[in-house]
């Protein structure tokens, strides 16, 4: 029996993992990767202590100070589901089982899918979610973009200094990200804004040829070489059945990261915290780690 | 002998920095292309790998996609 075990290894599963083991709870972390979206990120400016850091070299940093605790840590595995019978919460993986006094679920956000015919052929064929990494492929070809948002605008922005058209496929009726982004990209002569439309297909043969936008006006097929989704992140909470969520799916917690079940917390971008930041993601590891203390002292299990 | 290692990145993906981060803290040695800068390069890459995404490490002819940190210490015998 776990005294804590933490679901997540980005910043804030990483963060409680350290507080909890400072005050020498016994604890196991289980998480599918190290680092979360902080791993992905390119330039980091905003994180005290750092004027500037990859999101690489801070996760190294993190994973090098978590390993100056003796926690156990279960990577590459995914949890299924949780569960709490008495004073006992049991967390299935799928790999196998676990049982621990508390829990905190720090299992953060994964890039929303388009769950359109063609996506899963197409990843890494001219389809990516990640414009920072795969953008430079595509020098002087036409591109889509999929998304409105600050990350739809950020991509198609360091997209048009690379491809040589760059389409906006917008489901609303104007971009939604930042004005200055905006403007920049509405005056460029290689970006078209479709907004009020919704891509129905990608295709192509052995890499993405085009792709199916169903317009105002109709529907029409596009000639495209790439594919750039970013249509924003969904929280990782599917397998916290049971617990209070926003209609978005995070996981509801109060001002000490406990949420609708007692013993059990949660910390980070999988809750309904406002701001998404890794400061704000590590800050809150550290909070649901010291409540979590409070809490198993408290009971005296 | 020392195998020949080939690395096909971007400048800019973390991944790429992490997989030559992993590489150089275990001494070995590899030619690094930035597929962004050089259309030949990532021809080859495409080539190799039938598909688009980076990073791609050649490790004597094994082509490994993304940081798959277990698959590269094998082929590598590390």
């Amino acid at each position: 029996m776990h005294d804590l075990i933490i679901v997540g290894a980005g910043p804030a599963g990483i963060t409680a993992a350290v507080y909890a083991a400072r005050k020498r709870l016994q604890v196991l972390v289980i998480s599918k990767d190290i680092g979360g979206q902080a791993a992905w990120s390119g330039d980091i400016e905003n994180y005290t202590g750092y004027q500037f850091i990859t999101g690489p070299d801070l996760t190294a940093k993190f994973v090098e100070h978590m390993r100056q605790y003796n926690i156990a840590l279960k990577e590459n595995e995914a949890v299924t589901g949780i569960k709490k019978i008495q004073d006992v919460i049991t967390i299935t993986t799928d790999k196998g089982s676990y049982e621990c006094r508390s829990l905190i679920i720090a299992s953060g956000k994964r890039t929303r899918d388009l769950n359109v015919p063609g996506e899963k052929e197409y990843k890494n064929r001219g389809l990516t979610y990640c414009a920072t990494c795969d953008g430079p492929l595509f020098a002087g070809k036409d591109v889509a973009v999929i998304g409105g948002g600050n990350s739809a605008l950020d991509a198609a922005l360091q997209l048009v200094n690379i491809a040589s058209k760059v389409y906006i496929i917008n489901n609303v009726s104007s971009l939604a990200g930042d004005a200055i982004m905006r403007e920049k990209l509405e005056t460029n002569p290689k970006v078209t804004v479709l907004n009020n439309s919704q891509i129905k297909a990608v295709l192509g043969e052995k890499f993405v040829k085009s792709i199916r936008v169903l317009t105002p006006e109709d529907e029409k097929e596009f000639l495209v070489q790439g594919v750039f989704v970013e249509i924003g992140l969904i929280p990782n909470s599917e397998f916290a059945a049971g617990l209070d969520k926003n209609k978005t799916g995070e996981i509801k917690v109060d001002s000490r990261n406990e949420t609708s079940i007692p013993g059990i917390f949660a910390s980070g971008d999988v809750t309904d915290v406002p701001e998404k930041q890794i400061i704000i993601a590590a800050g809150e590891g550290s909070k649901a780690a010291l409540n979590v203390f409070r809490y198993l002292s408290q009971h005296k299990f | 002998m020392a195998k020949t290692v080939k690395v096909y990145s971007t400048p800019t993906c973390p991944w790429c920095i992490r997989v030559k981060q992993f590489l150089s803290e275990n001494n070995i040695s590899f030619e690094n292309y930035d597929v962004g800068a050089d259309q030949a390069k990532a021809e080859e890459m495409i080539q190799k790998s039938g598909q688009m995404g980076v990073p791609v490490v050649d490790i004597d002819g094994t082509v490994i996609v993304g940081f798959d940190k277990e698959k590269i210490k094998a082929t590598l015998g590390l």
